[in-house]
């Protein structure tokens, strides 16, 4: 009980940028807090809203989408779609009682490995603050009743 | 659905130590045995390099014995080692795209090198994801294209016409594009170079002829790349010279060799404001063309604009070198002449350049360290002279020099315009502004984007040597898929499944490759991917309102796998399985 909060964070990393800013992050041994799991996508824009908020469903206490800076995406633009549809998802997940800073959609090139450990490390941060998801205490609250 | 592939999915997992790259950090053992629980899992074990001729035969025999149809490997990134798995499975009778990476060093290990326990957890949640994943994925086949076999090289300095000229001994066809009106690049304004101190226009211009007699090579001056479209093998590149005349060409394979510039230090050390403030470059124009009147007293400064605390954090590599070349140039020209280097480290590195050095200080140049903190200062002195204040950080006292010219070494930096042309290509730059290759050991001189190359002082600072080195490689591996004539491409592609399509169009509108047509089927619109086009981006698969569309490889049911995977808690899942 006395345990400190650690987040289960999930990201979606584009395989261009992103995901080789995380790969550099490691290899300069730049240390960051360990909640983030990663699952790695051709382009940010391939991020259904459905699967944001199927990883709330499934417990997660905040999601990252990171992709390309603008006018660097892989394929043209998929960052900025993803962008738009994060505004709008901010907006329904509040509706669902989650606050949107949960969400965090960041901007993270191949050379910035530094840049990507403090997104992380802050959005740890933010989470901390914020307590468990809601939609996780609820659900934990559903397990227990039924079982 | 995912019954029938709970039946048929037999996965192997391997788990790599790298080391003690991962091992000293991960409880390896514990991961494995953590694998063995997870559904679908008929076998997991670890090794010390998966990668290893060793590992490599361990997943082949593992395949055969198990029956594997799937297989894991945890280790390192896919974007370096994806290509080796999934080579080994091929080999093995597996398909390559029912192979899954699991990256547990850049992204855990590496990360987390003071959180053992913390890190193995996570890797056993990496794992779980990965498992989720493989246990649906699907074999793909690889549609074939053909390669163009014809070479474009971008900036005609010394390391784009040595690719050029490499590329076309090859046989292959090369268009050679100069911005400037003529080829030569940086060369065409030095005196001479280090090591050797040949002239620099003596090697340039037989290159140059070669390049221009050469039938295979177009060389197009005074002309930029407009638009890059297409892929590996089928690149559509149109190119512009001044405002109208444009030249369509298709093209196999893409090298940039746009090289560097000088950063101009207006407002350092009274550059700009006194007249005998000048730069390595202009110093280096002045001599080749024999118009450097005698100086009583040179003051070179060092790493001015270079190894900043924030911004250009770099070393620039050639200043010092040069610095220490031009001072004996001026000591030979006119030997009263006092020459003072003004430094902060000398980076004579490497195997030829040290004695350089010895040479420099047996010439009788004098060498002045400074402190970063305590820069030099140039003021205006008596009669048109400049005086220059330093801290002699050796010897701990304050010197002054009344100098009649002062240079400075500033670093190479790169072009303004060279964000455009990484935005045409799609190929990244760096935070220090200079192009980025895929992986600064493994593939130093090629970028991420398959078919797209780099080499010379457009990836980093670097002497003539260096970049005609690089040149070679790069005409190298800029030939292959050309040599190969036919390739296979990534299956990633969308699919449009017809009955489930309620002819919306919004796929067709969010493709920026118009890969998407409406057809008309049976009195009904719906859509199609053309496939060559498709680039397998999955926007329109995020779109997609009815779900019609599945993006291979990356499918949803195999991201909401990964997805509903993540957030567990791994000794939970063991216990309830
Ligand atoms: C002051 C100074 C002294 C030096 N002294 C030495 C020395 O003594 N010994 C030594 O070994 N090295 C020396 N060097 C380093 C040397 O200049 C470089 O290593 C060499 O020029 C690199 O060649 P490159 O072809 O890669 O680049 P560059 O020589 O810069 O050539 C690049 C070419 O690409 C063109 N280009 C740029 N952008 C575009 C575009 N968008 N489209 C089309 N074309 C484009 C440019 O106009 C240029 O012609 C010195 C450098 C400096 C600055
Ligand atoms: S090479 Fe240039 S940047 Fe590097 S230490 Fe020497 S002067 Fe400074
Ligand atoms: S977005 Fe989906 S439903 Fe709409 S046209 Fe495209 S495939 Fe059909
Ligand atoms: S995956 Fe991307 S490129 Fe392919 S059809 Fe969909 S939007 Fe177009
Ligand atoms: S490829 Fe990185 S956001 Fe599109």
């Amino acid at each position: 009980m006395t345990e400190e909060f650690e987040p289960k964070i999930v990201g979606f990393l584009c395989n261009w940028c992103s995901y080789a800013g995380a790969d550099l992050a490691g290899v300069s041994r730049i240390q960051y807090p360990p909640n983030l799991r990663i699952i790695r996508v051709m382009c940010s824009g391939r991020v259904d809203p459905a699967f944001i908020l199927e990883a709330f469903r499934s417990g997660a206490d905040g999601v990252l989408i990171a992709g390309c800076h603008p006018g660097d995406c892989h394929y043209i633009a998929g960052n900025y779609k993803a962008q738009r549809r994060g505004i709008l998802l901010k907006k329904l997940l509040e509706q669902f009682g989650v606050e949107p800073q949960r969400l965090k959609i960041e901007f993270v090139s191949a050379s910035e490995g530094a840049k990507f450990a403090a997104v992380v490390k802050e959005m740890v941060e933010t989470i901390k603050k914020l307590g468990p998801s809601p939609l996780k205490v609820q659900m934990e609250g559903l397990t227990y009743a039924s079982g | 659905m995912e019954q029938s592939q709970k039946e048929t999915s037999r996965i192997g997992v391997f788990i790599c130590h790298c080391g003690i790259n991962i091992g000293g950090v991960v409880n390896v053992p514990e991961v494995v045995e953590y694998a063995k629980t997870l559904p679908d899992v008929v076998y997991a074990e670890d090794n010390l390099y998966t990668c290893s001729s060793d590992g490599l035969n361990k997943i082949k025999e593992s395949i055969a014995k198990y029956n594997l149809n799937r297989v894991i490997v945890a280790s390192c990134t896919p974007r370096t080692h994806e290509p080796l798995f999934r080579a080994t499975c091929e080999e093995a009778g597996v398909n390559k795209y029912l192979f899954e990476m699991a990256n547990i060093r850049e992204h855990c290990s590496w990360a987390h090198m003071h959180e053992h326990e913390r890190a193995t957890e996570k890797a056993k949640d990496i794992v779980r994801m990965a498992v989720a994943k493989a246990r649906l994925l699907q074999p793909q086949t690889e549609p074939e294209i053909d390669v163009t076999p014809s070479a474009l090289v971008i900036g005609g300095g010394i390391s784009g016409i040595i690719a050029a000229l490499c590329l076309a001994d090859q046989r292959f066809k090369v268009s050679l594009v100069e911005k400037e009106p003529e080829l030569g690049g940086m060369l065409r304004n030095l005196h001479k170079l280090y090591p050797t101190m040949q002239d620099a226009s003596e090697g340039l211009e037989h290159f140059i002829q070669a390049v221009k007699s050469n039938k295979s090579i177009d060389v197009f001056t005074s002309t930029v790349v407009k638009e890059v479209k297409g892929f590996i093998g089928n690149f559509k590149v149109t190119l512009q010279k001044g405002n109208s005349e444009t030249a369509n060409l298709d093209i196999g394979t893409i090298v940039v060799a746009t090289g560097a510039t000088i950063f101009e230090p207006v407002g350092m050390y009274g550059y700009g404001e006194h007249e005998n403030v000048i730069t390595q470059l202009q110093l280096e124009r002045l001599l080749k063309e024999g118009q450097l009147k005698k100086p009583e007293k040179v003051v070179m400064i060092q790493c001015v604009g270079s190894r900043e605390e924030k911004g250009r954090t770099y070393c620039s590599r050639v200043c010092c070198m040069t610095a220490l070349k031009n001072a004996m140039f001026i000591r030979e020209l006119y030997p009263e002449t006092d020459v003072y280097l003004l430094y902060r480290d000398l980076q004579t590195y490497g195997q030829h350049y040290e004695h350089h050095h010895r040479e420099a200080q047996e010439k009788g140049i004098r060498f002045i360290k400074y402190a970063q903190e305590k820069p030099p200062e140039v003021v205006a002195g008596k009669n048109g002279k400049l005086e220059v204040n330093v801290y002699h950080a050796l010897l701990g006292e304050q010197i002054k020099i009344e100098s009649d010219l002062v240079v400075l070494s500033t670093p190479l930096i790169q072009h303004k315009d060279a964000k455009e042309l990484s935005k045409m290509l799609k190929v990244p730059l760096g935070s220090d502004g200079f192009f980025f290759e895929a992986h600064v050991k493994l593939r130093p001189i090629e970028f991420a984007t398959d078919g797209i190359y780099v080499c010379g002082t457009a990836h980093s600072p670097k002497d003539t040597a260096e970049s005609v080195s690089q040149a070679f490689g790069v005409a190298s591996r800029a030939a292959i898929p050309m040599a190969l004539k036919r390739l296979r491409t990534e299956a990633i592609t969308a699919l449009v499944d017809e009955d489930l399509c309620s002819g919306c169009r919004i796929c067709e509108a969010v493709c920026e490759y118009s890969a998407i047509e409406m057809q008309e089927k049976e009195g009904k619109q719906t859509s199609k991917v053309l496939e060559a086009l498709c680039k397998g981006c999955g926007t329109c698969g995020a779109s997609c309102p009815t779900g019609a569309i599945t993006m291979r490889h990356f499918t949803d049911n195999q991201l909401v796998a990964q997805v509903r995977a993540a957030p567990q808690v791994a000794k939970e899942v063991t216990k309830h399985d």
